[in-house]
């Protein structure tokens, strides 16, 4: 359903992706783990088609986004959903004019759904009477939180995560990833979630794959990865500071 | 000397790109306003901002500038024996030239620069990207309702500054140089014309595009963090004050 074929991708001359090749079956769900700043997040803007490749294609349901007329791609753009790492919540709305916004931009729901609909996905998240609050008057993780609601409200095709459980405790963690199964089993969601916890990539993943040096160097399901004897996984899942990791740059 | 050129070949290409960015802009403001969905109640709350708030700003200026310019024509125009023709001066000067420049650029301070403010901590903070990623387009969402709102909103801030500024003038005039009171309204009118009133709105819609748009383009495309925003407000103000004095000679020239 999701297919980035040979993507090429630099800013400023700094190669950032290079030759990087993934595919995401319907209803699958792809977590990508790497170290930090090795192109993950633009990977993912890339699938939503917020950064266009410098060469390569990326191609969502037999249709190449790269090509696409921005008129189009904003069309298209209904079927997705995506949680951003900073939250980007609107700061000039209050919280539940953000988790509400798309409800009235692209649904005929009435005001009396719309609250409940906002109800239950502050609810999914753990969160309560913030609805009023600025996002300016919440936490790094409540924002996080907040932008992860927004991205569920409509119940997308393709919902896209990138790293929604960071500055979280390990219970609300814990919350987020049951979250994450629960639409991918039940709604039958697609999802690409960046994540820097091991337990939660191992809990929430059909397939893990690593991005190292603008590549995918490694993918399989959890068990697959987990006994993956390349060095730069093992290094990575092991969390120690030397190795083939940490001795490029 | 090569140093030289090419610091002026370069600032050359910038100002070009830039004009392509903003016609760019232009274009597609223009098309996505007709797309729905119309987000009148967005329309308002802009036209609100930037018309209803810049009231005070408006009435200060004009207000000012009318009394100074009677003022100064008074004296002037006493040393030729020709104090009558005052209020024409003031009235044909308010009209057709001051306050809409004023009102161009004092709303330029005041609602270009917030526009560039907002608009470029959006794009740092990749609200920008997360208003795409909700299928809703920035250009509609964001440049739609506040260039329509500086387009219909600065004549009717021309129309309330060219009555402060003539009555600013009237006011020294009579209370001040005690001049006839009749005779000096009467000169006001006398030799208007419609066209002096028109030119004035025209130019006035078109500055409010300008200094709009200029705040929205220059916040889209910034980059780099709380510096980049700062950077990006201080060029709003003044790449849409010269535009609106440079465009300004060029629409006298061309409505009469
Ligand atoms: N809009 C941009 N302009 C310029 N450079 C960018 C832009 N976006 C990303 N980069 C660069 O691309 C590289 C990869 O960034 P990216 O945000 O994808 O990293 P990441 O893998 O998500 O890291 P992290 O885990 O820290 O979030 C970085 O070196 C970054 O500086
Ligand atoms: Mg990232």
């Amino acid at each position: 359903m999701i297919s980035l074929q040979h993507v090429w991708k630099s800013f400023d001359g700094r190669q950032v992706l290079r030759d990087m090749s993934i595919d995401v079956e319907r209803g699958e769900s792809v977590v990508i783990v790497g170290g930090s700043g090795t192109g993950k997040s633009v990977t993912l803007k890339h699938i939503i088609g917020l950064l266009r490749p410098d060469k390569g294609r990326v191609v969502i349901d037999g249709v190449d986004i790269g090509s696409m007329k921005e008129v189009q791609l904003n069309q298209f753009r209904r079927r997705f959903g995506m949680a951003f790492q900073e939250g980007a919540l609107f700061d000039s709305m209050s919280v539940f004019e953000n988790i509400a916004f798309p409800l009235r931009r692209h649904t005929k729901m009435s005001e009396a759904e719309i609250r409940a609909r906002v109800e239950e996905c502050l609810e999914e998240v753990h969160l309560h009477g913030v609805e009023k609050k600025r996002p300016s008057e919440l936490s790094g993780g409540m924002r996080r939180r907040v932008g992860f609601a927004r991205a569920i409200s409509l119940k997308p095709e393709i919902l896209l995560f990138d790293e929604p459980t960071t500055g979280l405790d390990p219970v609300i963690s814990d919350v987020i990833a049951e979250l994450i199964t629960e639409m991918d089993q039940k709604l039958g969601t697609t999802t690409v979630t960046i994540t820097h916890d091991m337990k939660v990539a191992f809990k929430i993943a059909d397939r893990v794959a690593m991005l190292f040096n603008g590549q995918i160097v490694e993918q399989g399901s959890p068990e697959e990865f987990q006994r993956s004897t390349n060095p730069i996984v093992r290094q990575f899942i092991e969390g120690r500071a030397d190795g083939p990791l940490t001795d490029v740059d | 000397m090569t140093a030289i050129l090419d610091r002026i070949g370069r600032a050359f290409l910038r100002t070009l790109e830039q004009t392509g960015l903003w016609f760019d802009a232009l274009w597609r403001t223009l098309t996505w306003l007709f797309r729905p969905p119309f987000d009148v109640t967005e329309w308002l709350r802009q036209m609100v901002r930037l018309g209803v708030d810049s009231i005070p700003v408006v009435f200060l200026t004009t207000m000012f500038t009318g009394m100074v310019l009677a003022l100064q024509t008074f004296q002037g125009f006493q040393r030729v024996h020709a104090e009558q023709f005052v209020a024409s001066v003031v009235s044909l000067a308010m009209l057709r030239e001051l306050s809409p420049v004023l009102v161009g650029l004092m709303v330029t301070g005041r609602v270009g620069s917030s526009m560039a403010a907002e608009i470029g901590t959006m794009r740092v903070t990749e609200q920008i990207d997360a208003l795409k990623a909700l299928a809703t387009e920035p250009v509609q969402y964001l440049f739609v309702p506040r260039v329509l709102a500086g387009f219909i909103m600065l004549p009717f801030l021309v129309v309330l500054g060219d009555a402060l500024g003539i009555y600013g003038g009237y006011l020294v005039a009579v209370k001040l140089m005690h001049t006839n009171p009749v005779i000096y309204r009467q000169n006001t009118y006398q030799f208007l014309d419609m066209n002096d009133v028109w030119s004035g709105l025209i130019k006035a819609a078109i500055f409010g595009l300008i200094l709009t748009l200029t705040g929205c383009v220059r916040g889209y495309y910034t980059s780099g963090g709380a510096e980049g925003v700062g950077r990006a407000t201080t060029y709003a103000v003044v790449s849409a004050s010269l535009i609106i004095l440079l465009s300004d000679f060029f629409l006298t020239k061309l409505l009469f």
